[in-house]
């Protein structure tokens, strides 16, 4: 299995650390034809599916009053760039209820002051110090 | 067949060149040791002997060893490649370079042994109805028929042994050969249980247009 691990960390990428809730605007490239320009979607991100490479997150967005959800690997290389715009403090992990609401009650809560480092990158910090 | 001796290590996902992503099966193919050359005089057809795996000293018998020339350890898997291109030597070992620029590849290997299974795995058959006062199941159904033929037929499909038979997949598209760690990435799946030995080879039916 180490074989393969390897194969897949050659495929990850590094990614800004934003979870459902956020607001974010993804600037994903669109290949037609010979062609290829950039372009973004912006919305909030309802799910993050865990899959190992193919790790996925979906976001919802509003286009003229229809609502349109897209799904981007998140590792995708075809992903320029990941802005997030808005940081929320959402009470479920999965936001599908958002779905079926109106109004104001589609909303997320803001989440105040920015978000603390991701405690990833602190544990990873501090498990060569022990070993 | 021309073809060398790999180890499937499992399946994972990469992306392409497109940015899609694709399943692909690991497939290893570490240094083959070209373990004899079989020529046309003696034996009646050109071969070349690889040799794949490593063997533990206290697991080699003598006869088995005697088989093996001078300076070329013994190996677990032999396989011979008829008609081989390629400028090979005893002792001398072909790696994934082997298959640098090739599109497709064939891959044989024996599939998963199933046990003996029923009609309805192992042929396909839809069986009958669950409930309903339904008697009829999963069985075959009858085989023999009447007066005539009364018997059954060679060849019938019946229950029995299904698995652990070789399989050759054809044209899987190489995504990747990577010589840094010695590996093969083959788009889709590949007969047979993981760190199994399988043989592959450049298309047959596509060498031409590849």
């Amino acid at each position: 299995m180490n074989l393969i691990k390897k194969i897949e960390a050659a495929e990850l990428r590094e990614v800004p650390d934003f979870k459902p809730g956020d607001t974010v605007r993804v600037h994903f490239k669109i290949v037609e034809g010979k062609n290829e320009r950039v372009q973004v979607y912006e919305g909030l991100v309802l799910s993050i599916k865990n899959a190992g490479v193919g790790r996925s997150f979906m976001v919802r967005k509003n286009s003229y009053g229809v609502g349109v959800e897209r799904v981007f690997p998140l590792n995708s290389p075809r992903i320029e760039k990941l802005e997030i715009v808005r940081y929320g403090k959402p009470r479920r992990a999965k936001l599908y209820y958002i779905r079926e609401k109106v109004g104001k009650k589609a909303k997320v809560k803001e989440l105040l002051g920015g978000r603390k480092a991701p405690r990833k990158e602190t544990a990873a910090a501090e498990a060569p110090a022990q070993a | 067949m021309i073809g060398i001796i790999g180890q499937k290590i499992g399946m994972t996902q990469v992306f392409d060149e497109t940015g899609k992503i694709t399943p692909v099966t690991v497939l290893k193919i570490a240094p083959n040791v070209v373990v004899g050359r079989k020529d046309k005089e003696t034996f009646g057809y050109e071969a070349v002997v690889f040799g794949f795996f490593g063997m533990k000293k206290k697991n080699v018998t003598k006869p088995y060893a005697g088989q093996f020339p001078e300076g070329v350890a013994p190996t677990r898997i032999l396989r011979e490649s008829k008609d081989f291109q390629g400028d090979v030597e005893v002792g001398k070992s072909v790696g994934v370079e082997y298959f640098e620029g090739v599109r497709f590849v064939d891959v044989s290997a024996n599939t998963k042994g199933k046990g003996f299974q029923g009609v309805v795995k192992r042929w396909g058959f839809g069986g009958g109805r669950a409930t309903h006062g339904s008697k009829f199941h999963r069985e075959p159904g009858s085989t023999g028929q009447r007066t005539y033929p009364h018997k059954t037929f060679k060849n019938v499909k019946l229950p029995g042994r299904m698995g652990n038979e070789k399989v050759t997949i054809l044209n899987l598209k190489v995504i990747r050969v990577d010589a840094e760690n010695g590996v093969l990435l083959v788009r889709g799946a590949v007969p047979g249980p993981r760190n199994c030995a399988v043989v592959v080879r450049p298309a047959v039916k596509k060498a031409k247009r590849g």
